[in-house]
């Protein structure tokens, strides 16, 4: 009897226990509809599930019991409005102790860069309209930016952004265009990210920031750029062009590549054409102007050449002769190509000029190893039709030999 | 008073007895008929291995056997190498007529009936020399570390490793390890320039011996008026030379408009390129490997399939000992259709494995 009610005891002492570990939060929300049913099913999915936490520890209230009322005890807090909302989620990721036991290497300064932000900064005048936490990762859902899913994967932030930025009824209030989304999915940024895959390409929050997000100033322009295209943004700072679109107030990289819609630089940017940047700024026949035109003359024969060089080095293998060490010459052209294209942010005509000589000393040895290649192709031709002519006479003289002495 | 090149004549033939060979040849007759056009093909095969032992000896010159240099070595044979290119897309042409030749050659021995006695040592002799320049093929082709080479060993060796009991073993030995590694290159060398020439010598050997001991065969069936005999020298000779020059010529044609392609070197970590075959003579083996259900029964379709391969191998080479009415000098209607079977099924298996390569 004894053991009897041991065993008991402990039945209901586990069973207790159990019960203690069940979310009747998530037990009735899965009893309800639409949006009350939401939270219940997207909370399966979230981070903070992950992590152990549960409904109590952002909403307060008692999840282990199933009586409404009592579970909507006095810690319960529901669900903030939205202008609290990033202080409700800042009470914990604002705590760096609190945050440590969790994920010790996340940063604990979201919330004093939000409030730095035009969102935070007109979240405090009053304006509900702006993003708040919730906007960009999503309610419940929560999943960590590493993951494919999350609002803020590289690959779905430009629509985690547009969600409110392509809304020309909303941006028309603060009069911004809401066409930066459309416009950056155009872009040579977006063609990485998206076609090549590369998610190391830029996305608003590589330009813009994240939880601090701004649109970079004029003079700092050139350093959001600069993250990436160091080169570029150095030589740029070098050229005489620095001085001068400071004074004009012109916004460096961008007055030349454009902001959103930076679309894949071409050589026809370069001089006096119709789609050259040059002619937006610099007068007909100015110093700078004809510098513009000398130097597109100088690059367009250099491309003229490695497309001759190209062309006969493909004639030549398509004839089969051997031509790799010629092919990897090329390759050394090409990186010069990408050298000279990148100094013309310098402007520095002595290294731009000594660059192309290079080049083009390297081109002569091709273009003169791909002449070579098709005489050789033309020897080997004229070799085989000697040699065909022998056969050919050797061959009737074998037949006829052939037929004469089957005769006797 | 005898002359030098007399006194030379006269040295050489007191040790070698040369007039005694020279008066054998004259005695010498080859039957002539209307199917003696196939027995030229023999002499073809011969040529072209005279051709693949010259070129490559010459190519042994530049190339270098290790992993690390082997592709640049080809390269440099390409370039550089005063008609390099013109002795090795030689040495690549005539390695595949060569194997072409050969199994012309099998196939009118064997509908002919040239195997029925005394010449089944022949056919036996001449079915090894077959198997030899299969091998020869094969580590020929990963010579040059190329991509397409690479991989396509790989699924040949991978092959040889699904044979029961010795087929791990074998494919560790040719590999030089579990997988193609550096050490294969090497080891492929060996076999194709050093074990398979000293084999093919002893055998080919053997061969020739038999040809020109028993003579070559007449059709069954063909009357003595359907039959005449020429001498072997010079009117056979000759028209073994004509046949010669005009393969010459066949071979100059290719390797100027065609020359054998190098590739890309190969990259172990790299994934295979899609569509990787072997060798063309190799891919109506490939294609049943590939199509065969990968269980039949209870057996796998793979093991089913090699193992059918090895029966009609054996049944191929001893051919000669079963085919019982050629024994009697009479034409067996089974043997021709099965002859005919395989024919066709080498055939309809190699233009799929080109027409249909997504089978």
């Amino acid at each position: 009897m004894k053991r009897k009610l041991i065993f008991i005891f402990f039945v209901l002492l586990i069973g207790g226990n159990l019960s203690g570990e069940e979310n009747n939060c998530i037990k009735c929300h899965m009893e309800l509809e639409d949006e009350l049913k939401a939270p219940a099913i997207l909370f399966e999915n979230d981070i903070h599930r992950e992590y152990g936490l549960k409904c109590n520890d952002c909403h307060g209230g008692n999840p282990s019991v199933e009586d409404i009322d009592l579970a909507k005890d006095k810690t319960f807090k529901g669900a903030p409005p939205r202008n609290q909302i990033p202080e409700f989620c800042g009470s914990c990721h604002s705590n760096p102790n609190y945050m440590r036991k969790y994920n010790p290497s996340l940063r604990v300064d979201q919330l004093s860069l939000y409030w730095t932000s035009q969102h935070g900064k007109l979240l405090r005048k009053g304006d509900t309209k702006v993003a708040v936490c919730s906007d960009c990762h999503g309610v419940h859902g929560i999943r960590k930016a590493i993951n494919p899913k999350s609002k803020t994967f590289p690959w779905n932030i430009p629509s985690t952004c547009g969600n409110c930025h392509s809304n020309k009824e909303l941006m028309k209030e603060y009069g911004i265009p809401a066409n930066q989304e459309k416009d950056y999915r155009e872009s040579v940024h977006a063609k990485a990210l998206y076609e090549k895959k590369d998610l190391s390409a830029p996305v608003c929050n590589d330009c813009h920031g994240n939880h601090g997000a701004l649109p970079p100033e004029l003079t700092s322009i050139a350093y959001v750029c600069r993250q990436c295209h160091l080169s570029s943004s150095e030589l740029f700072s070098s050229s005489p062009h620095k001085t001068a679109f400071d004074e004009l107030g012109l916004s460096e990289c961008e007055a030349c590549h454009g902001n959103h819609k930076i679309l894949p630089p071409t050589d026809e940017m370069l001089g006096i054409g119709e789609k050259a940047v040059c002619i937006k700024c610099h007068e007909v026949d100015s110093k700078p102007y004809n510098i513009a035109k000398l130097l597109k003359q100088k690059l367009n024969n250099y491309l003229n050449r490695i497309d001759l060089a190209e062309t006969l080095l493909d004639k030549a293998q398509k004839s089969g002769v051997e031509v790799s060490e010629p092919r990897f010459k090329l390759r050394e052209v090409n990186t010069i190509l990408i050298q000279v294209r990148d100094l013309i942010h310098g402007l520095n005509i002595k290294e731009i000029e000594e660059k192309l000589k290079n080049g083009n000393k390297l081109l002569d040895e091709i273009i003169e190893a791909g002449n070579s290649a098709l005489k050789e192709v033309k020897f080997r031709r004229k070799g085989l039709i000697i040699t065909l002519i022998f056969i050919f006479i050797l061959a009737i003289a074998l037949l006829l030999k052939i037929r004469q002495i089957s005769k006797k | 008073m005898k002359t030098f090149w007399e006194k030379i004549w006269l040295y050489f033939d007191y040790r070698f007895k040369i007039s005694d060979l020279a008066q054998l040849t004259k005695k010498k007759k080859v039957p002539e008929h209307k199917y003696s056009f196939w027995y030229y093909f023999g002499g073809i095969c011969l040529f072209l291995f005279i051709i693949q032992v010259i070129t490559g000896i010459l190519l042994l010159l530049y190339y270098t056997p290790s992993a690390d240099s082997a592709f640049e070595s080809i390269q440099y044979i390409m370039s550089q190498v005063k008609f390099g290119w013109l002795i090795r897309s030689v040495h690549s042409w005539s390695a595949n007529l060569l194997i072409g030749a050969i199994f012309i050659h099998m196939f009118s021995t064997f509908f002919l009936r040239a195997y029925r006695p005394p010449r089944e040592l022949t056919w036996v002799t001449g079915f090894f020399l077959l198997l030899i320049f299969l091998a020869f093929g094969f580590t020929g082709y990963l010579l040059p570390w190329n991509k397409l080479a690479f991989f396509a060993t790989r699924v040949g060796t991978d092959i040889v490793g699904i044979v029961p009991i010795i087929g791990e073993k074998l494919k560790t030995f040719l590999l030089g390890g579990k997988v193609i590694s550096n050490a294969t290159l090497p080891r492929f060398f060996w076999i194709h320039v050093a074990v398979l020439p000293f084999i093919t010598v002893l055998i080919l050997g053997v061969h020739l011996l038999l040809v020109q001991t028993l003579g070559m065969s007449t059709p069954i069936g063909l009357s003595d008026r359907e039959v005449k005999e020429i001498p072997f020298f010079p009117n056979f000779v000759l028209k073994d030379f004509l046949a010669w020059i005009l393969i010459l010529g066949l071979i100059g044609i290719l390797c100027v408009f065609f020359p054998w392609e190098i590739g890309e070197k190969a990259d172990p970590f790299a994934s295979a390129p899609p569509g990787i075959k072997p060798e063309w003579y190799f891919t109506f083996m490939f294609t049943t490997l590939k199509i065969i259900p990968s269980k039949i029964l209870f057996i796998e379709g793979e093991k089913l399939a090699l193992f059918g391969f090895f029966i009609g191998g054996l049944f191929w080479l001893l051919i000669p000992f079963l085919d019982k009415k050629a024994q009697k000098e009479e034409k067996s209607k089974l043997f021709f259709i099965i002859g005919l079977l395989i024919l066709i099924y080498i055939i309809v298996m190699t233009l799929v494995t080109y027409f249909f390569p997504k089978l």
